[in-house]
């Protein structure tokens, strides 16, 4: 009985010293959403819990491993006990209402999570390999997601080639992006701030870099940005180049196309216009209108030579006339 | 070297080189004739690939000689009973019927495996030691990791296999497997798999991940198929080898062996087997779905053609989670069968342990959707699968409360035998695994925690604690039956507390970093995360890990020459296996034993579990 008693209050120590410990260091980032303040309940809960059952397992061995360990000269055998229904039943049946409960209790939380503001602002999402777009109610479109604070949205994501994840560690939730389907996002951001979405489900060889900045700001500074985006949106519908730029963006060509010289899945597009191109067959061709023109309507016809075992190129929807502005936009990067 | 080239082995993989060859020719040939373009990145086009891949695999089989019996039964010829197996090392790489012979093949592919496994993953983690590139392009990292997955799996697979087959016979009283020809027919279909997995580097590698998911794994280059191809070959090994088990336990036991007098083990044997056998085809029917989507460009998974991405993760997770248990139910099934050994007490609650396998087993066929509440399926089934993946809690609880109540009181021998070391270990790490679980249960929790270095740390604890640990554990305690000497106690201290300690601050950090924003399966991170610290101390102690497995190779091979002679009953078990000297016997027990006991009564004078027609008495206290 003593020893009970012993290693009772030992596993009430260990459980308390554990869960004190894992919340000291801070395990889960900000709560910037208020989706992500039942998400973090729970969470506290679980963790309560794990620090009780590892106590509960871990102390009863050590303690015995320690306390009854064989003496010196003994040789006899433990004693026999071969086991006691009553306990086997009890540390079955109290897990089963432990895990009920719990059960329960995610559904609940998991309820909060999706409560719907029926006035929620609307987003359309595109992900491709490997960039993501945002489409504003406005109808400018965005590399970067901003949100004012306080409000819900829905994202309504949907993929143009493979599986994505959209993940924000800062607002908790976690929702998969695919293709022939629109999934929803729906998400209350409730602190100013600079994240990051990153896609959480693997999609191929640039999967790490398929990242893009969220920001959550006041109302009148995220009314401030959409008026400068729809400016520039206006200024640029102008220019053929302008236009292209736009086009880049919202495509997602620059998941692949770098304008800066650095290397990515598909060739850079700095000083790509007018250079001297070597191809995987050997030759060597002047990178012009139709050769820029045909890579982008025909994206296997000619390979460039260092590109030949990274993932080929997919076919985009895109007019005449928006390849034409795609290709002024390349012009433009020297 | 002339003993090597005249191997089952050696024909094995030069026939299987000339059928891949022959294939993939003949279908270019027949390309060529239909007017269809007969090469394309990587030589041969992927249909010439893939069927020559099918046919070379084929013809390993033909090339090493195991289905020659089958023919010759099928010409009207007689082939003896039992084939006499060379005395030396040559008979591990020919074809044997002897389930013991078999068990070693099986245990020493798994570790090869597992090394090839562990070099892959050590590669990439040194990549990840800092954020940026380092040495390793981005196809290359996804192919490794990718690969670093399934070579695991399957070596974890031959490992259960091989530690079944050796034990199995012995623990239930069998002079052999039911079906010794199935037997050494499912293990000889492992190394073409293994050649078909690791071939896919040589094609462009694939950078799906060990999972497949179209339809990405519809897009990757021609690699993505020998993977798929392997998968299926070792499937079949996997389904066929179940069969055998189930089959052998049913009808091979030992007089008086009654359900619960069995091993423990045997138990878990069966579970583990019930769900390999019955659950395999899935993952293998997944794959081929995306193989022909591949090929015939039939559009099962291709939402242009009508079809549905998220079919394809429900008919993988059928097979894939189960798998985990697959994976599990054999380790835990090791430390239930050590520890009344090693506490010299009887095990608790033999028959709640029995069960929670088989409840385990049957529990884990209901939750294979908790892997994509964030997939995008229907929304309202995210909860049933809660409550049914909750309750697996409750039968793994009841083994470690037994575990618990086992050790409690129990005396064990200091120094502690390297065996129990990792008994133990595998409990604690298990644990970790274990209580890392709920969170990713509740959907709420999950939809934080899917897809992130949590869930990485997460299943490499369940892994290692419910099979890898234990696996040890195993060969450390078995090695003097099979080998008649003890391997050196010394090192296999040192390798377990290099090993151990490092293993949980591994996991542990890949919790952390995990909860903090860190995504799976990433080539890079971004620098201003801060986890490059974490990252460092990761690899180091992956370092220490492998530095660990070489100490445990060095002993393993060193004992096997000079190793302290152990022909007796060195851990003073109970069991039947020790009650005949070691090594065991070609044809096992010379007399055939009865059970007149409950296998784990330590600590009941005169109590004994087995006792031989000639002899005395079997098991002592």
């Amino acid at each position: 009985m003593r020893h009970f008693v012993i290693v009772g209050v030992l596993v009430i120590l260990v459980a308390a010293l554990t869960n004190v410990g894992l919340n000291y260091i801070h395990l889960m980032p900000v709560e910037a959403s208020a989706q992500s303040i039942p998400v973090d309940w729970l969470w506290n809960l679980d963790i309560e819990v794990i620090s009780f059952l590892l106590a509960l397992i871990i102390v009863p061995i050590a303690y015995s491993l320690v306390v009854f360990r064989r003496k010196k000269g003994d040789t006899t055998d433990a004693e026999h006990i071969e086991g006691n229904t009553p306990l086997e039943i009890t540390w079955t049946i109290i897990p089963l209402f432990v895990v009920l409960i719990f059960a329960y209790l995610g559904a609940y939380t998991l309820g909060e999570i999706r409560v719907v503001d029926p006035s929620a602002a609307e987003i359309k999402v595109k992900a491709i390999q490997w960039a993501w777009s945002f489409q504003y109610p406005e109808g400018f479109i965005s590399k970067e997601l901003h949100l004012p604070v306080n409000k819900q949205v829905v994202l309504k994501m949907e993929s143009g080639d493979v599986i994505h994840s959209f993940w924000v560690p800062e607002f908790r939730i976690k929702q998969d992006v695919l293709p022939g389907r629109v999934t929803d996002y729906r998400i209350t951001p409730i602190l100013v701030g600079n994240y990051m979405v990153r896609c959480a489900e693997l999609c191929g060889t640039s999967h790490a870099y398929m990242e893009a900045p969220v920001v959550v700001s006041s109302q009148a500074d995220y009314d401030a940005w959409v008026a400068s985006q729809e400016a520039i949106a206006a200024v640029a519908a102008q220019t053929p180049e302008g236009r292209g730029e736009q086009l880049a963006n919202a495509s997602g060509c620059r998941g692949c196309h770098t304008i800066d010289g650095s290397k990515l899945v598909g060739p850079t597009w700095q000083g790509l216009f007018g250079s001297q191109v070597s191809l995987s067959d050997g030759t060597t061709v002047t990178a012009d209108d139709a050769y820029i023109t045909e890579s982008i309507a025909k994206p296997s016809a000619k390979i460039v030579k260092g590109f030949e075992t990274t993932t080929a190129m997919p076919k985009f929807d895109l007019t005449d006339a928006q390849i034409k502005d795609l290709v002024a936009y390349i012009a433009t990067l020297k | 070297m002339k003993k090597f080239f005249s191997s089952a082995l050696w024909h094995g993989f030069l026939w299987q080189a000339i059928g891949w060859t022959l294939g993939a020719s003949f279908l270019t040939l027949i390309r060529v004739l239909m007017g269809l373009n007969p090469f394309a990145t990587f030589g041969f086009t992927e249909p010439a690939w893939v069927f020559g891949g099918l046919v070379g695999a084929l013809s390993f089989l033909g090339g090493s000689g195991v289905v020659s019996d089958w023919f010759k039964w099928a010409k009207g010829e007689e082939t003896p009973e039992h084939h006499q197996d060379p005395d030396g090392w040559e008979k591990f790489i020919n074809i044997s019927l002897d389930h013991k012979v078999i068990g070693v093949q099986y245990t020493l592919s798994a570790l090869l495996l597992l090394v090839i496994g562990g070099i892959f993953s050590l590669i990439f983690r040194t990549e990840l030691a800092q954020h940026g590139l380092q040495f390793l392009s981005l196809q290359w990292y996804n192919t490794l990791m990718a690969l670093h997955g399934m070579v695991m799996i399957i070596g974890i697979l031959l490992g259960i296999a091989g530690v079944i087959n050796y034990i199995l016979p012995l623990l239930i009283g069998a002079q052999d497997m039911a079906f010794p020809r199935l037997n050494a027919f499912s293990y000889w279909l492992a190394p073409p798999a293994a050649i078909l997995l690791l071939s896919s580097m040589a094609l462009g590698g694939f950078d799906t991940g060990w999972t497949g998911y179209p339809p990405l794994s519809a897009r990757t280059p021609v690699g993505m198929q020998m993977f798929f191809l392997g998968v299926i070959v070792a499937g079949w090994s996997s389904v066929l080898g179940a069969l055998n088990t189930i089959a052998t336990v049913i009808r091979m036991r030992a007089k008086g062996m009654t359900a619960f007098r069995l091993p423990i083990f045997v138990w878990a044997a069966i579970a583990t087997s019930i769900i390999a056998m019955t659950a395999t085809q899935l993952i293998g029917l997944s794959f081929q779905m995306v193989m022909f989507q591949r090929l015939f460009g039939m559009g099962f998974f291709d939402p242009a053609k009508g079809g549905d991405p998220i079919l394809f993760q429900h008919l993988f997770w059928f097979y894939s989670h189960p798998a985990v248990y697959v994976f599990i139910l054999p380790g835990l099934g090791i430390i239930s069968e050590l520890l009344p050994v090693f506490v010299r007490k009887p095990l608790f609650g033999y028959r709640w342990i029995a069960m929670s396998s088989l409840g385990i087993a049957l529990v884990g066929f209901l939750v294979w959707a908790h892997h994509m509440y964030t997939s995008g399926m229907n929304e309202y089934l995210r909860v049933p699968f809660m409550y049914s993946t909750l309750l697996v809690a409750v039968p793994t609880g009841v083994k470690f409360f037994s575990w618990v109540a086992t050790i409690w009181r129990g005396k064990v021998t200091g120094p502690y035998p390297t065996a129990f070391l990792f008994v133990l270990g595998g409990i604690v790490v298990f644990l970790m695994g274990g209580l890392s679980g709920p969170p990713n249960a509740t959907v709420a929790t999950d939809l934080h925690l899917q897809d992130t270095y949590w869930i990485v740390g997460h299943f490499h604890d369940t892994l290692f604690g419910g099979y890898l640990l234990p696996f040890f554990a195993a060969i450390y305690f078995w090695f003097p039956k099979a080998t008649g000497r003890r391997m050196n106690e010394a090192l296999g201290r040192l390798h377990f507390w290099l090993m151990t300690p490092s293993f949980i601050v591994l996991t542990l950090l890949m919790m952390r970093i995990g909860l903090l924003g860190m995504r799976r399966r990433i080539a890079d991170y971004d620098a201003s995360l801060g986890f490059d610290p974490y990252h460092l101390v990761m690899t180091i102690t992956a370092f220490v890990i492998a530095f660990s497995v070489l100490i445990f190779f060095i002993n393993f091979f060193r004992s096997m020459k000079n190793g302290e002679p152990a022909t007796g009953n060195l851990w003073n078990s109970r069991s039947p296996e020790w009650q005949v000297s070691s090594p065991m016997p070609v044809h096992n027990y010379d007399q055939p034993f009865e059970v007149v006991g409950e296998p784990y009564d330590y600590g009941l004078a005169d109590s004994v579990y087995v006792k031989f027609a000639n002899k005395k008495t079997g098991g002592r206290n």
